[in-house]
């Protein structure tokens, strides 16, 4: 289990890595909106009520399913720079055990300089995100131990 | 009367914040629709306040409590002058216009409205002119109906006329729109209201510091207002109402200083507008609202609308060239800011960027869902202007939309 949180950590060492690069704030949103635009799109069917994380700004859509033990994120917002966060979020948790999904801090947004992003106050739909990410896992990680 | 001032430079150098940067840039201000800034004369009002006078207003009988008390009540004297009602009882001292615009739902709206009865209100209000009736007209069995906006963005004043029926029992309007900046006819609408004996209620919190309101000669029912979008405090406002219906009108919030008798039997009111003021009320925001309002005769109406009015055609005529941008709302009566919206660029992503040279607007949905519906859009930027906006800021904004451009 230690195991996959390093995972997890490796990620966010490597995305702090590559963010280290960019000396001003024009190449590093440049670089987080060319990250939205790469965000494979969530299927139109899948962009429904249900799915919707409503922010006062964005919107946004997440997707989670459970794959040979891992969940799997999909997800996608209206608003680029939205997005270009959320496929940080996504390359980071997507792919991992419930388990080291509870247990990630995700402070990598912040040393890359991107916490106001993540500040309820943004209303983005970034931080009720998150914290729906990790309901899923939750909730996967429950079924996993309790199988019917 | 002093010499006006119309100096801009001298009225900015009144705004200590206006002097400070943000993301490296020096700032420009263009959120003034959701709040303005503070001359230094209101701030200055309010650490006096705690500095030299703090105490509770209507009940003390020592110094401190008597000069709180007539500075307070002096205030209420210049709202009344501010926007000519016929008497100072006739202003009451509330938390914002949502507070004046839930009284009067909660107070007037309650004793009136009935099962079946209609309220009447524009598509294009704020969500706090739209949310207080829907609450009533849940607890009456009451229905809200309204008037629709043309692609413009301006009232429909046949369809108006024809949604006025016998069901109608009050009637509130925004005087102009926080998202779209139309200025509506209310004069005209208050008329064709009042023909019918309907009473009209005006929601005045974006045009109480662009344009002179004389709520005698408008001959509206209420009146609300919010201090902080007239360079004054957040957490107070005022609602004007006419005596007679002030009178009519049970007590909202019952506590201390709205009675004059309490037994556990039977509790009397007191009289206006102390009725309707329970609690102690903010009052260093009350005191330094009447600095706002000497801000603004300083310099007067007369500047500050021709000022705002170029500063809006200017900004028009520049943000028109922009390719893919496209204005939401073009009314022909229109005041203090331009809403609009980038061909596909979402609002956030050019508020982020606008932001991030310094520059701020606003973005999103500006509390008006139905009309960003009614348009189409996810939300809108907005530019909103005070007296102490400039060219030069506009111009600002424009090369920042065309840096968020090339951007996206």
């Amino acid at each position: 289990m230690v195991g996959t949180v390093g995972n997890i950590e490796q990620k966010e060492e490597e995305i702090i890595d590559e963010f280290s690069l960019f000396d001003d704030w024009m190449d590093k949103y440049e670089h987080i909106i060319s990250l939205g635009k790469e965000l494979p799109l969530i299927e139109e069917g899948l962009k429904t009520e249900d799915l919707l994380i409503k922010g006062c700004q964005s919107r946004v859509w997440l997707h989670a399913k459970l794959q040979d033990g891992k969940v799997i994120f999909t997800a996608d917002s209206d608003a680029i720079i939205t997005k270009g966060i959320i496929n940080l979020l996504i390359s980071v948790l997507s792919n991992e055990e419930p388990d080291a999904i509870v247990n990630a801090d995700l402070s990598f947004i912040d040393q890359i300089g991107l916490k106001e992003h993540l500040s309820p106050t943004r209303s983005n739909g970034l931080v009720s995100m998150v914290k729906q990410m990790k309901l899923y896992a939750l909730a996967f990680k429950t079924q996993l131990n309790n199988p019917s | 009367m002093s010499e006006l001032l119309t100096d801009i430079d001298a009225i900015r150098a009144q705004f200590p914040i206006l002097k400070r940067e943000v993301n490296g840039k020096p700032l420009v201000y263009l959120d003034n629709g959701a709040t303005s800034q503070k001359p230094q004369s209101v701030i200055d009002t309010i650490s006096h306040y705690y500095e030299y006078e703090n105490s509770n207003i209507h009940r003390g009988v020592h110094t401190l409590s008597q000069d709180a008390t007539a500075a307070y009540e002096d205030v209420r004297k210049k709202v009344q002058k501010f926007i000519n009602a016929e008497h100072d009882h006739e202003i009451i001292f509330t938390s914002g216009t949502t507070g004046g615009i839930n009284l009067v739902a909660s107070s007037f709206g309650a004793s009136l409205v009935r099962k079946g009865d209609e309220i009447l209100i524009t598509a294009m209000e704020h969500h706090s002119n739209i949310v207080p009736w829907q609450m009533l007209c849940e607890r009456r069995g009451a229905h809200l109906k309204v008037i629709p906006i043309s692609k413009e963005g301006e009232i429909d004043i046949e369809e108006y006329k024809r949604l006025i029926g016998p069901k109608t029992e009050l009637i509130s309007l925004v005087h102009v729109s926080n998202s779209l900046g139309t200025i509506n006819p209310i004069k005209e609408m208050i008329d064709i209201a009042h023909a019918q004996n309907i009473p009209v209620m005006i929601d005045g919190a974006q045009a109480i510091h662009h344009i002179p309101v004389d709520v005698q000669e408008l001959d509206c029912d209420f009146y609300v207002f919010s201090a902080h979008k007239m360079y004054g405090p957040t957490g107070v406002g005022i609602l004007y109402g006419k005596e007679e219906l002030l009178n009519d009108m049970k007590p909202w919030q019952g506590g201390g200083d709205m009675i004059k008798n309490v037994t556990f039997e039977k509790t009397t009111y007191n009289d206006l507008p102390h009725k309707f003021e329970a609690g102690t009320p903010n009052i260093a925001g009350g005191i330094a609202l009447g600095a706002a309002i000497d801000f603004i005769n300083s310099i007067g109406f007369d500047f500050i609308h021709a000022h705002e009015a170029e500063l809006s055609r200017f900004a028009v005529s520049q943000l028109r060239d922009i390719k893919g941008l496209r204005f939401i709302g073009t009314a022909k009566e229109r005041a203090g800011l331009v809403s609009f919206v980038l061909d596909g660029i979402h609002p956030y992503d050019t508020g982020v960027i606008l932001d991030k040279l310094g520059i701020a607007v606003r973005t999103g949905h500006h509390c008006t869902q139905p009309v960003m519906n009614f348009f189409e859009v996810p939300g809108t930027v907005r530019a909103s202007f005070a007296v102490y906006n400039t060219k030069q800021e506009i111009v600002r904004l424009v090369e920042g939309i065309d840096r968020v451009k090339r951007m996206f």
